[in-house]
This record gives C-alpha cells, structure tokens and sequence, in this order.
C-alpha cells in the first residue's frame, strides 16, 4: 500500500519500511523547537524527567519572540528561565533580542529545517516548516520536554487530504488568499487529525514565502502538518540558506487520500476571514466598507520580505487614514534590514505605519498593539478567535498584505486594486530565495 | 489518571471552543497553574473560575481545544478542579497536551450532543462508561489505543519518558 509524503518522512524516522495511517509510532527528531511562553513550562517538565543533558543540543532551538522584548516582569521572568536553560545545557540555537525574529520566518531563514526532516515546536504554527517538505508539527510543552530528553515523540500516524492547485493567482491574489479559500472550505476541523497534502501545476507558481503562509495556516483547518513537495523553487532556497544534505520524499503513485480538494488559483479573489473563526471566508467584494481602527501587517504567517514588499507597494505615496493605526512587523532582523536597505521602511514611515521590532506580540493579544472593546482591525496574522487581539468585544478580519496595506489607507475593508494597480508577481520576488544576503 | 472514576456538574459548551478562550494570551505571561486557573473559560463564560467546584465536568461539541498549541490551556482546566472533558471531538494538540498532563478527556460525540449545562454526570475512566444522572442515560466513550493506554497509566508522558530512557540507559550500561 503506497504511502502519502508525510507517511515516508515519518517511516524513514521510525526506521520502518511502511507506516499506515492510524499507527502509533516513535518516530527520530530533526529539531525540537520552543519559545518564551511555551518553553518555560516545558523546561519545568524536562527537570522532572531528571536528564542531565539535553539529546543534541544543536537540535533544539529557543526563540524569545511571542512577549519579547519583554512586555513586563512576569514576561521577563519567564524569558529569563529559557535564557539560563539555554546558556545551563549550551543549547547552539537560542536566538537573543537582536538577533531572533518570529521563530516560524527565523527557523527557515538560519537553515534549521530542510526537506525531509521531522520538527516539533511547542507552537501550533510549527506546521509551516512544510513549505519546505518537511514533516513539522505543533506540540505542547510536555511533548517538547520529552523530545528535548529523548530526541524522540510518538504520533499517530495521520491520513491525508489531498490539495491540488492549479492555475496562477491573478492581481493582488497572494498565497493568503489560497489558504484562507482553502480553510473556508473544508472549515476549522475540517483537515483534523490529518495531514494537508499540497500538489499540482499551479505550486511552480507560489514563491516560497507564499508556501511559508499557506503551510502555517495548515492548524487553522485542525490539520496536523501540511506539506508541500520538494522542485526546484525548493532546492533552490535550500542551497540558500544552509550546505547541509537532505532527502526529498515524494508520495507513492498509489498513496491513499481520504479526499480531495481543488483549487483553481486563478479564479480567487482577495479573500477575508470575518470575525471569529478563521474559516469565516468571503471574497472582498463581500466585506468592502467595514471600518477599521487598526491594520496589523507581520506575523509567521505574513512578515517575510515579499509580504512587506506588496504592503508597500500598495501604501508608497499614500497616507494612512486618519484614525487608523497602521503597525507594520517584519518578521525577522534580517527581513527587518533588508526593508530598510529596499526603502521599505521610509515608504511604510512617511505612509505614516509604525514600524516594529520582530515579534509575536499584537497577534495574540499580547502587547504593542492591543485591542480595545468595539474596536476592529485587519490582520495579516493567521487567528481571529473571540478576543484574540485584545479586549473580547474587539474584532479581527484575516487578510492579505496587500488587503490589510489597502484598508490602512482606505480606513475600510476595500479591494486593493482599487488603491493601486497589481504589478506582475514576479516583481516582488527574488527567484529561488526567500530573503538575498547582502554579499560581503 | 488517578482516580478511575469522576462525578460532577457539567458546564456546557458549543464546537470549536478555541484555547484563546480557554486561557486568554494575556495571562500567559505567568505558568503558575493557581493563577491559570483564576482567568479558565474567561473570555467565553466570565463565571466559570468563580463557580466551577472540584470534580466539576466540561461537555462540548466538535473540535474542543482548537487554535494554540499551549499547554496552559489543559492546565488551566485542570487547576480550576474540572474532573474531565466529554467532547464530540478534540483539536489534535488539545488531545495530545490533555493524555500528556494526565487531564482526564473522553471523545463522545452522543453525550456531547445530549448532556445539558448543569446535568450531573458520572463517568468511569476505566470502561469510558459516561452516565447523565440527571436524566438517567448513560453513554459509551471511545476507548483509547493500547499505547496511549499505556501513557495513561504511566501517570502521563513525563513519567513515560523517565521510563524510557531509564530503559535505554539499562542497554548501554549491558553493553
């Protein structure tokens, strides 16, 4: 019986020929990942198992990003207790404020996650690793101290659903649009215990920063990891940011798909998730003239430089609306850079964005961009729960860049195009790499 | 698990109750489990900390625990004394974090549709025997696969990894 892509990346670390769905397995971790919210508890539980060590101390990876810098005491608490485990167990990737980002855009771009490899991260948006054809998923944090002390987890093996795209997405269509279009509709469960098996003509036309968003958003159909297969796009940023070898896994001619799911990319419009699931889709056409008091660009899902390069695109000689706060995350120090050196960061300034150091904080209601009662933003961020920017009576759309830059200076939901014509797609790219490094 | 058997009043709630709601993001500057447990339920049923009594019973639809992969959630339900989760589903990580810090939680999508807020139910942890008392009708969860058993009754999955490397390092030393 033929197996699915995650099915031979989970075989291929358990050291099984097969696996199938339903089993239990221990499968072999590549990378174990955890930040300043989820870390600390999982530390508390790694000094229950009594270890002396960590596996592999180049295989786990500490990300100060979700209260960082830290919002008050308890928060600097908390980041103080995953500093000193990292520097107590000499752990090689622990990223400090300064150098980290959003952990989801960093883990990627330092080149700790390649195709083929298996990652838990005690962060639900672990699963945005399968842009890169990797297994990834999001744990918790006792599954993140086990994994610390044994290298290893169990999973049950997940069936899969198979996503077929096809076509090319047209104007200001992005990845975001595809993915919000896909949770509207097989909804919030609708990929639960299973894996999202991306395939199709259309991927040769997703960069992979829009892979990074539409494999990120893979939890918000309940799905445990969603995965994309490894071309050319792939290798190329893979040379890109790391020399190590790894295997590209392909699924079986006969692997079993409990269902399927097509979409043609080119018949997407730019698509919002209203308030409060994230499958609350329509197109804009639908939502155009909700008044906005805030517009958050950035985040794991939407803060890698192509993202800020649409934003920007949009806002460059236009202001943002009066009343409107428009905050703008790049989503790692590098990204953060190579938006000052492209003139990015002037043209969100003088637009009259703030513009943030890296950081999970206004997605989730933590800080730098809180929530009041009543009020409503747009977000390029990947949740829209009741209360999950701030205050429970406040609202949150889930939009593209290119939607959340156009509302900024609209004041309202509004089709981007009607705020600036599309340009090709192929201007905000730079073809095989997700972020150039400057050449020394 | 520790005991086998729970009793209590049920709170009731609809699908996709996501784990902002559980534990809101602005408490999680804090792991101190107390302090999870003042704010549990709070921006979905303000009461709840206030009300909920030890051995207390949450029931809800599908997808139980969605959205945020963190472990305060579960946490935050157990310290506020809640004795288990009847659901008619569960998000995966839910699932996982609720077997791995020993949160009792039972899949039953017939006693999730049919047990109201306030009933008082029992349940057996060892048979998945749900029974509503106030209605007189009992119910029949699924049961859990062998290994998660095992996790289970290992105390959950800190004591389970004691064993194993404890195991592993029995080898070694052979060797």
């Amino acid at each position: 019986m033929g197996m699915t892509m995650t099915q031979k990346i989970l075989a291929a670390h358990t050291g099984m020929e097969t696996v199938a769905e339903g089993q239990l397995v221990e499968a072999r971790l590549d990378l174990v990942l955890g930040n300043d919210i989820t870390a600390p508890v999982a530390i508390d539980e790694f000094e229950k198992i009594g270890a002396a060590a960590v596996f592999d101390r180049s295989k786990i990876a500490l990300v100060p990003d979700h209260f960082a810098p830290n919002k008050d005491i308890k928060a600097a608490s908390q980041c103080k207790r995953m500093r000193e485990f990292a520097r107590a167990m000499n752990i090689e990737h622990y990223f400090e404020v300064g150098e980290m980002g959003i952990e989801h855009a960093l883990i990627p771009e330092k080149g700790l996650v390649l195709p083929g490899d298996a990652v838990i991260g005690a962060d639900s948006h672990t699963c945005t690793y399968g842009a890169v054809g990797a297994f990834s998923t999001g744990v918790g944090s006792t599954d993140m101290a086990a994994g610390m002390a044994s290298g290893t987890a169990w999973f049950k093996v997940p069936g899969a659903i198979r996503v077929t795209l096809t076509g090319e997405p047209r104007g200001w269509v992005s990845g975001k649009d595809v993915v919000l279009h896909l949770i509207g509709a097989i909804g919030v469960d609708g990929a639960l215990y299973r894996s999202l098996e991306f395939t199709g003509a259309g991927i040769a036309s997703l960069s992979m920063d829009e892979r990074f968003t539409i494999a990120n958003m893979a939890i918000e159909a309940g799905a445990k990891n969603g995965i994309f297969p490894v071309d050319d796009t792939t290798k190329a940023w893979a040379a890109s940011v790391s020399g190590r070898s790894y295997t590209s896994y392909q699924p079986d001619d006969d692997a079993i798909y409990g269902s399927e799911v097509v979409i043609d990319m080119s018949s997407l419009e730019p698509t919002v998730a209203a308030p409060n699931l994230p499958s609350n889709t329509r197109a804009i056409s639908e939502a155009t003239g909700v008044r906005i008091d805030q517009s958050v660009i950035g985040s794991c899902t939407n803060g890698r430089i192509e993202d800020l390069r649409v934003a920007a695109s949009i806002m460059r000689g236009h202001k943002v609306a009066k009343g409107v706060r428009c905050i703008v995350f790049p989503a790692t120090q590098m990204i953060y850079l190579q938006a000052v050196r492209e003139g990015l960061v002037e043209i969100f300034v003088e637009a009259g964005a703030a513009v943030s150091t890296p950081t999970c904080g206004p997605c989730l209601g933590g800080h730098s961009g809180v929530l009041a009662e009543g009020e409503v933003a747009v977000a390029t961020t990947n949740r829209n729960f009741t209360g999950r920017m701030g205050h429970v009576g406040s609202k949150v759309y889930l939009a593209s860049p290119a939607v959340a830059a156009a509302a900024a200076i609209a004041g309202e939901l509004v089709d981007p195009s009607a705020i600036a014509a599309a340009p090709p797609r192929e201007r905000f790219r730079q073809p095989g790499t997700n972020v150039q490094r400057r050449t020394e | 698990m520790s005991a086998t058997t729970a009793s209590g009043r049920v709170f009731k709630y609809g699908r996709d109750i996501d784990t902002d709601v559980i534990i809101p993001a602005r408490y999680l500057n804090t792991a101190v489990h107390a302090e999870l447990a003042e704010h549990c339920m709070e921006d979905l049923d303000a009461s709840f900390a206030s009300t909920v009594q030890p051995g207390d019973v949450i029931v809800a639809l599908e997808n139980f625990g969605c959205g945020s992969s963190r472990e305060h959630a579960p946490i935050a339900i157990k310290a506020s004394g809640v004795s288990c989760v009847i659901a008619a589903s569960f998000a995966r990580i839910f699932y996982r974090n609720a077997i791995n810090i020993g949160l009792p939680i039972l899949e039953c999508p017939e006693a999730a549709l049919a047990i109201e807020s306030g009933d008082k139910v029992s349940v057996d942890f060892s048979t998945g025997i749900i029974v509503n008392d106030t209605k007189g009708s009992s119910y029949q969860a699924q049961t859990f696969p062998p290994f998660m058993q095992r996790l289970i009754d290992a105390g959950g999955l800190i004591e389970y990894t004691k064993r194993v490397l404890a195991r592993n390092n029995a080898k070694d030393t052979e060797r």
